[in-house]
């Protein structure tokens, strides 16, 4: 046999490379939160409104607690989860509309139609604060403390058993006029 | 009682793959022929114990037993018996099941059609095809059963098929797909088996091709059925969206088309050895990096199952040990392959060398994009990757591909002489240079790289006619007896390329020319869209077998003439209350029309409604060049060599 090269063992190394990586990722579920987004403010932001002629900066999303929910009407699960953010408006839960990467004519015509569970709706047209939020797809729920930091993010579809779960559990009682 | 038979039978048929995986190798290195002579029945017997697996899954869903889990969760009475046969492949479990039950199936026809080959060799490989099956049977039995029961209390009604899955695509795109990613399994087997032996004589690369042209084959068409029915049943219109379920399908086509290539070489003139070795091996690592990405929640996809940690270490840890051991066992032995180089810088090895590269690296682009995310994440960033990513490097790459490809067909083995083949090119570049752009000029203005890639299509279907009359003549028995004269598997490779230039044709014709538009539209209204007039006449409801559908009416009609009426639907599906777009498609070889519904825009019974319309010309060319591709797989399979051995056989 001939001096043995090294080349044949590069396929070897560049697996265990990539079988590393991969179990680094096997950790973490991806419709958790990434931690680092959790405790820090919400990236700044000045976007025009859907539904008023004005811009709307972070100071939205400060001064109590509320949910941001990252939404679109191209999203097949946003029109799932939409029912039950018009109960949870009913409920009297403070929610922040981001309309991510959508048409606003349709959004518009959307929420006219369906119930606009919104107090007020962002358009975030190229994505960008979505980019800064780490929004994987829409739906999204961010729950927002008073000093307007990100407590918890939800990813996908939000019903009564992630908000009971997940969401209530995080909020002082009796901040929201409830159960 | 169904469910239980087929647990057993899992059980017994990883009993089956585990004695299979040991002692006929033993057999081998102890040199005991009676344990080796154990490799096929036990082969045999696991497909068996697999298939009475299988048949009784599809009984538990002919039966509506909604006491089995998976069943429950996929199934509905109300679902049609097709479907709910369909639903065994509908999830994760059974999905696994139907892999293991191909798995076991082409070990089972390496055992039937391989007297040919030496036992020994034969041996090796269906104990490597058993130890992938041992892991496969592991993960089904110990994370994901199929079989598994909810009892005491079992709903009595079903969850029902995922309604995007409710297709008659559904019935054919898995199951063709998994033959393909399985498939490759025999080329790895082979490979370990050779490297096992220590020693890769050409007899080695004749007996594993088939078997990787018959997987490649099969993997092509379930891409291509897998992009066409994203395109008719997710509702948005495209056929490709890079999502990581088709990006792991598409790296294994990718090193399996490198890999047929190199195959070749080292059938005809025993080069490239280690080269074959390592594409073999990373083939089929890559449809087990595949699975791994769908089932273990890594990355978020729309095909992803359910996810689930435990799954997703099992998976790791399985493919470690077949990727990983298949590579130490490269390390260990890759070097001894190192064949003399016996040809020149310009031959036909050195072109065929660079299109594997070529190939090789889009595999490599499409994985480092499918990552990107999780590399992301580990290092604190957020990163998306999109589809410009996939397309700055898949256009150069595909150009090159083509630049590569044609000398590579006109070249010699060994050494080729640089000036004939300048020639010939000199002749063709330009020719469909200038057919090229007038061609692409057609429908309307383009981009100058869309103009450059029709050029490239045309330029290689020229080519291969050319070369098929330069062929053909040479026999000297004129045009009409030389086109006999040419052998099957020759003419599969002109179809093959040739589908290749269909669809680089039909990606640049949907890219640059369809037009889309979103529009509100009431009936009555009257939209032009491509030079088609759409008049959406009337909408209606009707009553599905498990679903309640709106149906719009649009009458389509060009310059007066009506064309189709083009119905497309709404459906609320009433297990799950998921809503479903059908698009209408009035499909056509020159040009799809595609009418999809959006929302009510008011309430009313004749209300307003979001309408999305496109024209898509060209679209069909994606899914027919790779019909085409496939067809020339099957063409060279059929050749003389092939049908001689089955002969053979038989008498």
């Amino acid at each position: 046999m001939k001096t043995r090269s090294l080349w044949v063992f590069l396929p070897l190394a560049l697996f265990m490379a990539l079988a590393i990586l991969l179990a680094s990722g096997l950790g973490h579920d991806p419709h958790k939160l990434p931690s680092a987004m959790v405790g820090k403010p919400v990236p700044a932001f000045s976007l025009p409104s859907l539904l008023d002629e004005k811009h709307y900066t972070n100071a939205l999303l400060k001064g109590r607690w509320q949910l941001l929910n990252v939404w679109a009407t191209w999203c097949p699960t946003c029109h799932l989860e939409h029912p039950y953010l018009m109960s949870l408006a009913a409920r009297g839960v403070p929610v922040i509309g981001v309309d991510y990467k959508d048409d606003p004519d349709s959004a518009r015509d959307y929420l006219a139609n369906r119930g606009n569970p919104y107090r007020q709706v962002v358009m975030d047209s190229d994505g960008q604060l979505g980019l800064d939020l780490g929004v994987y797809g829409a739906p999204e729920t961010f729950l927002i403390n008073p000093r307007g930091h990100i407590v918890l993010r939800h990813a996908g579809n939000l019903d009564e058993r992630v908000w009971k779960e997940k969401i209530l559990p995080k909020v002082p009682a009796g901040t929201w006029r409830m159960p | 009682m169904a469910a239980e038979i087929g647990h057993l039978s899992l059980w017994l048929a990883l009993a089956a793959a585990l004695c299979l995986a040991v002692f006929p190798l033993i057999g081998v290195y102890r040199n005991i022929p009676a344990w080796q002579c154990y490799a096929r029945p036990l082969a045999w017997l696991q497909w068996l114990a697999m298939t009475v697996a299988l048949l009784a899954l599809g009984y538990c869903f002919y039966s509506n037993d909604f006491s089995v889990t998976y069943v429950a969760h996929h199934s509905n009475s109300a679902l049609p018996l097709g479907y709910r046969l369909a639903a065994i492949w509908g999830g994760h479990e059974g999905s696994l099941l139907l892999w293991g039950w191909m798995l076991s199936g082409w070990a089972a026809m390496v055992g039937l059609l391989s007297r040919q080959v030496p036992l020994a060799l034969v041996v090796r490989v269906l104990s490597v095809m058993g130890m992938v099956a041992v892991g496969f049977l592991c993960f089904m039995l110990f994370t994901s059963n199929p079989f598994a029961r909810d009892l005491p209390w079992f709903p009595m009604e079903g969850a029902d098929l995922n309604p995007l899955l409710q297709d008659p695509g559904l019935i054919v795109h898995p199951p063709m797909l998994y033959m393909g990613y399985v498939g490759f399994s025999v080329a790895f087997a082979f490979a370990v088996a050779g490297l096992l032996k220590g020693d890769l004589d050409p007899a080695w690369a004749r007996w594993a091709r088939p078997w990787t042209t018959v997987a490649w084959c099969f993997l092509t068409v379930g891409i291509a059925l897998g992009s066409w029915w994203a395109y008719y049943e997710l509702g948005w219109g495209g056929w490709w969206f890079w999502d990581p379920v088709e990006n792991a399908s598409l790296m294994p086509w990718l090193a399996g088309t490198a890999l047929i290539h190199s195959l070749a070489v080292t059938e005809k003139r025993n080069l490239f050895r280690a080269w074959t070795v390592f594409l073999a091996i990373i083939t089929f690592s890559l449809s087990l990096l595949g699975t791994f990405l769908v089932r273990s929640g890594v990355l978020t996809s729309v095909h992803a199952f359910a996810n689930d940690p435990r799954r997703g270490l099992f998976i790791l840890i399985f493919l470690c040990v077949v990727a990983g051991g298949a590579f130490t066992l490269f390390a260990l032995r890759g070097s001894a392959l190192r064949g003399n180089s016996g040809f020149k810088a310009l031959s036909r090895e050195s072109l065929l060398l660079g299109n594997n590269l070529v190939l090789l690296t889009a595999a490599a682009v499409v994985l480092m994009g499918t990552l990107f995310p999780l590399v992301g994440e580990a290092l604190d960033m957020k990163v998306s990757i999109r589809s410009p990513y996939f397309n700055t490097f898949f256009v150069p790459l595909a150009v090159l591909l083509v630049l590569l490809l044609v000398p590579g067909v006109f070249s010699n083995w060994k050494r080729q002489d640089g000036k004939p083949l300048l020639r010939r090119i000199g002749v063709l570049l330009p020719t469909a240079a200038v057919v090229g752009v007038l061609l692409s000029r057609m429908p309307g203005d383009i981009p100058w790289i869309g103009s450059v890639a029709i050029v490239l299509a045309v330029y290689l279907v020229l080519a291969h006619l050319d070369d098929v009359i330069r062929r053909a003549l040479s026999y000297q028995l004129g045009l009409r007896q030389g086109l006999t004269r040419l052998g099957r598997s020759y003419w599969g490779m002109v179809f093959a390329h040739c589908g290749l230039a269909l669809v680089i044709a039909g990606v640049t014709l949907v890219s640059f020319h369809q037009q889309e538009r979103d529009l509100r539209m009431a009936p009555g209204d009257t939209a032009s869209v491509g030079g088609y007039q759409f008049r959406f006449e009337t909408l209606d409801s009707y009553r599905g077998p498990n679903y309640d559908a709106v149906r719009g009416h649009f009458a389509v009609s060009r310059d007066g003439q009506p064309q189709a009426v083009m119905t497309p639907e709404k459906r609320t599906y009433r297990a799950s209350r998921q809503v479903m777009t059908e698009a209408a498609i009035d499909p056509g070889l020159l040009r799809d029309l595609y009418v999809a519904l959006g929302e009510p825009l008011d309430n009313s019974e004749q209300g307003a409604w979001a309408v999305r319309i496109y024209y898509k010309p060209g679209v069909r060319w994606l899914w027919l060049g790779a019909l085409v591709m496939a067809f020339g797989g099957a063409l060279a399979l059929s050749d003389r060599r092939y049908r001689q051995v089955f002969r053979r056989r038989q008498s």
